[in-house]
């Protein structure tokens, strides 16, 4: 079977608009978090986000797409064309079944969805837009990436949560091994409006805190809740050969992947199966991960549960574990994807993101976290995790490509 | 060895019949489901009709409790799903949960449930800074379509792979696609699968009214959806939820269970063209065809039944009609091909799936349903439409296509196992 191969990568995130932006920013510990400026959070339990700032759709789209967009797939659509220009793919006319598209969504167009039910509830049907069948609804980045770009092959939108990120990656090498020679896949999302926000305040997985320094903090002893955020990845993901041919930079290869489900009333095994399935699948053995990339959502309960799974794999604190999501805050479906694209530079580099504004974990959880700072490490192996809310789970394994 | 995919389970909430039995009874007898809406006054919008279920979830069988916490859509997945596991024979307690996986459609998740809380905190759509204070405490299940992925597969413990499929209107049968390629690729033996949507809301009949894609025939609900006929005006909107059990087919066979089908092939393309149009030459629909028919290694002139996707929409029509010419060459004009929307509309993220478990049925029955309300022939829909009654034809393979907005095509070819040669 032959292998699935990252060659282009593009990003839009709070702290980086753009790979090299982002991943300078990321080295640094320079956050984006902030209070909520979309509208006025005063009355919000949920005051601060991770917001795309210095984005300006007007320099990065034509008119005619503003209209019929909402801001994630603004940034969905920058983060694709990034994603090609990098792996250097000609733009091409005609038939161009060679690429498809996958994307994870989670909530949809939803500042754009909010809108037209305001429209439709204050002023009447008549006022609702004419975009609004398409523009709020799931598959909608993936429809129109593929329109962008004429990227004829399969489409496809996967919404699994915060786990999305990853299946849609997995979903893209499915069609890979199928016979597609590349997907663009990864996920952008983010929903800061009022309504949105209500959403999330609902689940009881965001912190109330207001003071943006360390407010999102992932398996310290007095975490209570993520920082939502908007943006995430795109990837180009792409049959090995198919990369070696035309010359291809690589920044690595997927080279593992697992979803597993945790349903209600049995025992939750589901993130440990979906880790030793992804080693499994990607042929490796827990000594040869250099570096975790984990969930890390900020809720006690669920951050140890996350910690056990790693320590029964792994041993206590045998691998570093790391959560950049700090700085940037948890993306919804753009949230794993991001993490993936992180990885990459990371095995690129050989450097592990820090943890920041987390000291350190707390006692029940035994894992060896980076904070403080970028830990320097030789790199062959990263593992990125990511739990949804209801259950899922996902693991993916990428490991640095022989060239 | 590769693993083969097979259909041993097959439920259905439907409009006209809200369990499989009532489902065919109504496919078969080419009656229609399509009416004046009840779920609420439909009077400001251009189209005001629709093809809804009289569904009563605790007749159904879900729990009060499950009833309040599920969303319309979660509710006919789950009320679906348990009946296809019931008719599958399959014994969930005895049945691996770490091979049991689940692959759902849906196009616009809990729509109803989420239109209804957003009029409570928004005080009647007068304030843009909605009130989190009146939600209620599953709000979020209700603004991700993945809580009703999540809502199967704790119905059947699932503990393998669970996704939510959301491609528009191809959802139903891209998810039945993804869950067979999760059997084949080894990730899961059992692989609960279909589509669901609940649509039939205010904001759902605006949105269409302003690109004027619903039919207005608000006179005559009973016959305005009508594909391929010349004088259609637009679809008409319907609800519904279907999961078909897929099952790996030395796993069904070594419990001697019934299958329905092979889920034999799978093809899918984008048209990169339009978000809602569709290009008048059908080429990526063929494509996808083609990709479908070859991986099931079967000829187009193997083909006994086309279900068509069949919109009620002009464009459609001739898209479509483009496409199997293109796909099927003279077969085209030989093969049956029927729209089913002509009597249960169109429920977006559901109807792949209902079609798929309609195909099946004609498969077992051997009965081609109809395409009611056809009465005029478009000139340029030339092909056998099997127009107004069923017909009753032996059917070993079936082919089975969608279009969605945001530019999607699909393809599936269910085949009777030993019609392929392994």
């Amino acid at each position: 079977m032959s292998a699935a191969v990252v060659t282009g990568l593009g990003v839009a995130a709070a702290n980086g608009l753009g790979t090299e932006a982002y991943w300078r920013a990321t080295l640094d510990g320079r956050a984006g978090i902030r209070e909520i400026t979309r509208f006025d959070p005063s009355g919000y339990p949920v005051r601060l986000a991770g917001e795309v700032s210095g984005f300006v759709a007007e320099e990065h789209l034509p008119g005619r797409l503003l209209p019929q967009t909402d801001r994630m797939t603004r940034l969905s659509l920058y983060a694709a064309e990034q994603a090609l220009a990098d792996a250097g793919v000609p733009a091409a006319g005609g038939l161009r079944y060679d690429i498809g598209v996958a994307t994870a969504s989670s909530m949809g167009g939803f500042e754009f969805g909010q809108r037209e039910l305001e429209n439709l509830w204050s002023k009447g049907g008549s006022h609702v837009s004419a975009y609004q069948s398409f523009a709020w609804f799931y598959a909608v980045n993936s429809g129109q990436i593929s329109i962008r770009h004429n990227l004829r092959g399969p489409g496809a939108a996967l919404v699994t949560d915060h786990a999305g990120g990853l299946d849609a990656v997995g979903h893209a090498r499915r069609q890979i091994r199928r016979g597609t020679p590349a997907i663009l896949t990864g996920g952008v999302d983010g929903a800061l409006c009022p309504l949105g926000i209500a959403g999330l305040v609902s689940t009881g997985g965001y912190t109330s805190r207001t003071d943006p320094d360390g407010a999102y903090r992932p398996f310290a002893a007095d975490a209570d809740g993520a920082v939502p955020g908007e943006g995430g990845a795109h990837l180009l993901l792409e049959d090995r050969d198919a990369a070696r041919a035309r010359g291809a930079k690589v920044y690595g290869e997927l080279a593992g992947y697992a979803a597993t489900f945790d349903p209600a009333g049995a025992p939750e095994t589901g993130l440990r199966r979906a880790i030793t399935g992804a080693l499994r699948d990607a042929q490796v053995v827990p000594a040869d991960v250099g570096l975790v990339f984990a969930d890390g959502t900020a809720d006690r309960a669920a951050d140890r549960a996350e910690a056990a799974a790693l320590a029964a794999v792994f041993g206590p604190r045998a691998v570093p574990v790391t959560v950049p999501k700090t700085m940037v805050g948890r993306l919804q479906a753009g949230a794993a994807a991001l993490d993936l694209a992180t990885a990459l530079l990371a095995l690129r580099d050989g450097v592990a993101p820090h943890t920041a504004g987390v000291d350190a974990p707390a006692p029940d959880c035994p894992i060896d976290l980076v904070t403080g700072s970028p830990r320097s490490l030789p790199l062959n192996c990263v593992l990125v995790l990511a739990r949804g809310r209801g259950g899922f789970n996902a693991a993916a394994v990428l490991r640095r490509s022989q060239q | 060895m590769s693993r083969r995919v097979v259909v041993t389970g097959l439920g259905a909430v439907a409009p006209g019949g809200t369990n499989l039995k009532q489902y065919w009874d109504l496919l078969s007898s080419g009656r229609t489901a399509t009416r004046p809406i009840t779920a609420f006054d439909p009077s400001p919008y251009r189209s005001r009709i629709a093809a809804e279920c009289d569904f009563d979830p605790v007749e159904a069988g879900l729990s009060p409790q499950e009833a309040r916490r599920m969303d319309r859509a979660t509710q006919f997945a789950v009320a679906a799903a348990r009946e296809a596991i019931a008719g599958s024979g399959l014994d969930l307690p005895g049945t691996d949960g770490e091979r049991l996986a689940v692959s759902l459609g849906c196009a616009v998740g809990c729509t109803t449930s989420m239109e209804r809380e957003y009029v409570v905190l928004s005080d009647g759509g007068r304030s843009w800074l909605v009130d989190p204070e009146y939600a209620v405490p599953h709000l979020y299940d209700w603004f991700v379509p993945s809580s009703a992925a999540a809502e199967v597969a704790h119905t059947v413990g699932a503990q393998g792979p669970v996704a939510l499929i959301s491609d528009g209107c191809t959802s139903g049968l891209d998810a039945v696609g993804h869950g067979a390629e999760l059997i084949r690729e080894g990730s899961a033996d059992v692989v609960v699968a279909g589509g669901t949507d609940a649509p039939i809301s205010p904001i759902t009949l605006a949105c269409f009214d302003a690109i004027k894609a619903t039919s207005p025939r608000n006179d005559d609900a009973a016959h305005a959806s009508r594909p391929f006929d010349a004088t259609r005006n637009g679809l008409v909107l319907g609800e519904g939820g279907a999961v078909l059990v897929l099952e790996e087919l030395e796993h069904a066979r070594r419990r001697g269970a019934h299958v329905y089908a092979e889920v034999a092939g799978f093809g899918s393309r984008s048209n990169a063209y339009h978000m809602t149009g569709l290009r008048p030459d059908g080429v990526e629909m063929a494509e996808a065809v083609r990709v479908a028919l070859d991986e099931a290694r079967i000829a187009p002139e193997g083909v006994d039944y086309v279900n068509a996707h069949g919109s009620s929409t002009k464009q459609n029509d001739r898209h479509e009609t483009a496409a199997f010419k293109r796909s099927l060459g003279d077969h085209a004009y030989r093969v049956p091909v029927s729209s089913i929307k002509s009597m249960i509309g169109h429920s977006l993220g559901a109807i792949g799936a209902l079609e798929l478990v309609a195909c099946a049925l004609a498969m077992e029955y051997g009965v081609v349903p109809p395409t009611a309300n056809l009465h005029v022939a478009d000139p340029e829909c030339d092909l056998d439409y099997v127009p107004l009654t069923a017909r009753e034809q032996r059917v070993d393979t079936v082919l089975s296509v969608g279009s969605g907005f945001g530019g999607f095509q699909s393809a599936v070819v269910l085949a009777r196992p030993d019609r392929r040669t392994a």
